[in-house]
């Protein structure tokens, strides 16, 4: 008897595979076709202007805070700065839409969203100037340790947010990751729990165009980094990175979906990186100058002091003035950065476990003996060499 | 048989037969019923109770929330694991298999190792990673790794794995409560193995890092832990025959490393040998006998030798009896301890 010939063979009409569903409507998801824009349009009318202004000046202090990182570097006071120069509107977006009891987790290009979230420029910075690797208490600020395994710390704030919903605590985290960290299989794996747990994340991409040399198009085939969201069930935003009421508006909604319990969101923002990776890095090996022109043109402070002017909201006395409160966080920073932080070589032992293991304290003893060698020898040995 | 123990609060309880499974099924039961903050999360974990059958019945006495299956996805799992455990939870992972594990690594060498560190002693990570591993159960390929070594040789972690079943219970509990995090090394083939034990007395297990003598004797020490453990005390009974009295140590905890245990044992006996699964170069064994040398050079007869894996990757299950450790090799080994020196 042949396939044809089994009882009813003549009624047999093709069915989808028994169990299959759709799981997710993917058309809700889908990210706008271009970046989305305020400062220019018509949706800026329903900005507060007071939140522009704040804006501004933070977009100010933040280039100045990256001017004044950088010249550090070159005093030799940092080990090595990644700027986000170009990308302050970003920086501070992320910084203002959070909560103080909302998570922030930075990579290592994000120490400006830390300082504008409040925390001490110095303690931000300790990782880059190579005393200490994270220079403040997470758990005060509620900011996660600069990440610098790029991904890595996607899962961590899914995995928090998650904690907090169990608990019933109203915490969002938001956390931010380059357009290169896209790339790592930890991005996939905590943009697919986020969304499995329904977790409260704000996932943050900046697509500054490059992971250190390499461009986009050598990164992903995707049609955009917001598209990828669709892939998990959550909604893709795409926005226009130098736009800050745009990264503020985009960011403060994925806030508040998560904050109501409808889970994470993938927001991308288009931004430029307009200096070198870090200051070790050379930037004309891979990019030309007419390209860093362009994005000059489209600065995230012209576009935003362009729209402020132009509505009479800002003036160059008011622009002086934010410079002015600007260069005196520079100052002061410059400053606390001159003076040489203090070592403790002791404490390399002190944090490795809640107890010291029997291996430690004899390594322990053994740097001991060598430090107090040492300071013998700079005590008495310049004598004894007279 | 059954033999009488006693309650804390002093009643008496009949220990029966358990397997190590149940054991350490039963260790995170009770830290879950006693510490709100543990929850446990993997592949398979909930429902179907984890492939050992390890977590059986948490998701049913705890819930969804405290027993989670997780996508499939180690790295996520245990990245999940840290966010958790930064607020505040305890987290216990398991993860499915030992050579699954490595996924996680990036995780685990980057973040778990070094948070304590990283932020000055103010975010210590008390997660528990749970992973099964070992030979000797007819695993098909990429199901028997010995991976001790690379968690040993991670700063930051403690590496820890039960040879009994009493052990299986009190260095789990041990384990979740400690505030470090503990790669805990389930041998799987010891899973069924079974000891009378009473879960409602169990004994008291002393802190991670203290290993302890098994076997008591003077002709020389057998070092080993986990799955290696009954195959050096049942070389120990064949060695009586050929007129040995060996003493046999069980680790334990491989991080913190107990010197002082090994030390007096090796002091005391003057020859040693170390055994175990994990391949031999760069393996435990090397620098369990680089230890000895250095704390116990001049009470030693003979050089310190190991009794381990192949350095191979872990072979087809139909040929892994001739890489697993066995009583022959042992006795093989502490025959070639130099014994002739003495006379």
């Amino acid at each position: 008897m042949t396939v044809q010939e089994l009882p009813g063979a003549a009624a047999y009409r093709p069915t989808p595979p028994p169990a299959w569903k759709p799981i997710t409507d993917p058309a809700p998801l889908l990210p706008d076709p271009e970046p989305y824009r305020v400062l220019g349009t018509d949706a800026v009318a329903d900005v507060d202007p007071e939140l522009l202004l704040r804006l501004h000046a933070e977009l100010i202090r933040g280039r100045r805070y990256n001017a004044q990182a950088t010249a550090l570097t070159k005093q030799g006071r940092l080990a090595v700065y990644p700027s986000s120069t170009g990308q302050e509107a970003c920086e501070i977006a992320a910084a203002l839409v959070l909560e103080e009891r909302d998570w922030l987790f930075p990579s290592y290009r994000d120490t400006l969203a830390a300082v504008a979230r409040g925390l001490d420029p110095v303690e931000a910075l300790t990782l880059l100037r190579g005393d200490r690797h994270t220079g403040y208490d997470p758990r005060e600020h509620r900011i996660a340790p600069l990440c610098t395994p790029l991904a890595t710390q996607l899962p961590h704030a899914v995995g928090l947010a998650h904690a907090a919903r169990l608990k019933g605590d109203d915490v969002v985290a938001l956390a931010m990751v380059g357009d290169g960290g896209t790339s790592e299989g930890d991005f996939h794996e905590a943009l697919n729990f986020a969304a499995v747990w329904k977790a409260p994340v704000v996932f943050f991409v900046q697509n500054n165009g490059f992971a250190i040399s390499v461009p986009l198009a050598k990164q992903t085939a995707a049609p955009s980094l917001a598209h990828k969201a669709v892939g998990y069930g959550m909604p893709g935003r795409l926005v226009d990175g130098n736009d800050a009421a745009a990264v503020h508006q985009v960011l403060s909604e994925a806030v508040a979906r998560a904050r109501r319990g409808e889970g994470p969101t993938l927001v991308e923002a288009v931004t430029y990186r307009m200096e070198a990776h870090t200051n070790a890095d050379d930037a004309t090996r891979y990019r030309v100058d007419s390209e860093v022109e362009a994005w000059k043109a489209h600065d995230p402070v012209l576009l935003l002091e362009r729209e402020l002017t132009g509505r009479g909201l800002l003036d160059d006395e008011g622009i002086a003035r934010a410079k002015e409160a600007a260069e005196r966080m520079a100052a002061a920073l410059r400053d606390r950065m001159n003076a040489d932080p203090e070592l403790a070589p002791m404490d390399l032992f002190t944090h490795v476990y809640a107890e010291q293991t029997g291996q430690l304290r004899e390594q322990a003893a053994a740097l001991r003996a060598e430090l107090d060698a040492e300071q013998d020898h700079d005590e008495h040995g310049a004598e004894a060499g007279r | 048989m059954t033999t009488a123990a006693v309650t804390a609060d002093g009643r008496r309880t009949k220990a029966k037969p358990a397997t190590m499974a149940q054991a350490l099924g039963r260790a995170l039961r009770d830290s879950m019923a006693e510490d709100p903050t543990v929850h446990v999360l993997g592949e398979d974990v909930g429902t179907l109770g984890g492939v050992f059958r390890i977590t059986d019945g948490l998701a049913k006495e705890f819930g969804d929330d405290r027993c989670t299956d997780t996508p499939l996805a180690e790295a996520g799992i245990l990245g999940a694991a840290v966010g958790m455990a930064m607020y505040g939870l305890r987290p216990v992972v398991e993860m499915q298999f030992d050579a699954f594990a490595y996924p996680a690594f990036e995780q685990l060498m980057s973040h778990v190792a070094k948070m304590r560190n990283r932020t000055g002693g103010a975010m210590p990570l008390p997660i528990t990673v749970r992973v099964p591993y070992g030979g000797g159960i007819g695993g098909v390929e990429h199901h028997s790794d010995s991976s001790e070594a690379y968690y040993m040789a991670t700063p930051g972690l403690h590496v820890v794995t039960p040879a009994t079943v009493e052990d299986a219970y009190g260095l789990l509990r041990e384990s979740i409560a400690s505030d470090d995090p503990v790669i805990f090394l389930e041998p799987k083939r010891l899973y069924w193995s079974k000891a009378d034990w009473s879960p409602e007395a169990p004994a008291e297990v002393e802190p991670i890092g203290r290993a302890v003598v098994r076997r008591s004797g003077r002709s020389a020490t057998l070092i080993t832990y986990g799955p290696s453990l009954p195959v050096c005390m049942e070389a120990a009974e064949a060695a009586v025959a050929e007129g040995w009295d060996l003493e046999v140590v069980d680790l334990r905890s491989l991080v913190p490393f107990d010197d002082e245990t090994v030390t007096a044992s090796v002091r005391r006996t003057g020859r040693a040998v170390v055994v175990h699964e994990s391949p031999g170069f760069g393996g435990p064994g090397g620098e369990i006998a680089a230890r000895i040398t250095e704390r116990c050079f001049h009470h030693l007869e003979a050089p310190v030798l190991r009794v381990a894996g192949f350095d191979i990757p872990y072979p087809p299950p139909m040929l892994e009896r001739h890489h697993l450790p066995g009583v022959d090799r042992v006795l093989d080994a502490v025959a070639r301890l130099q014994w002739e020196a003495d006379s």
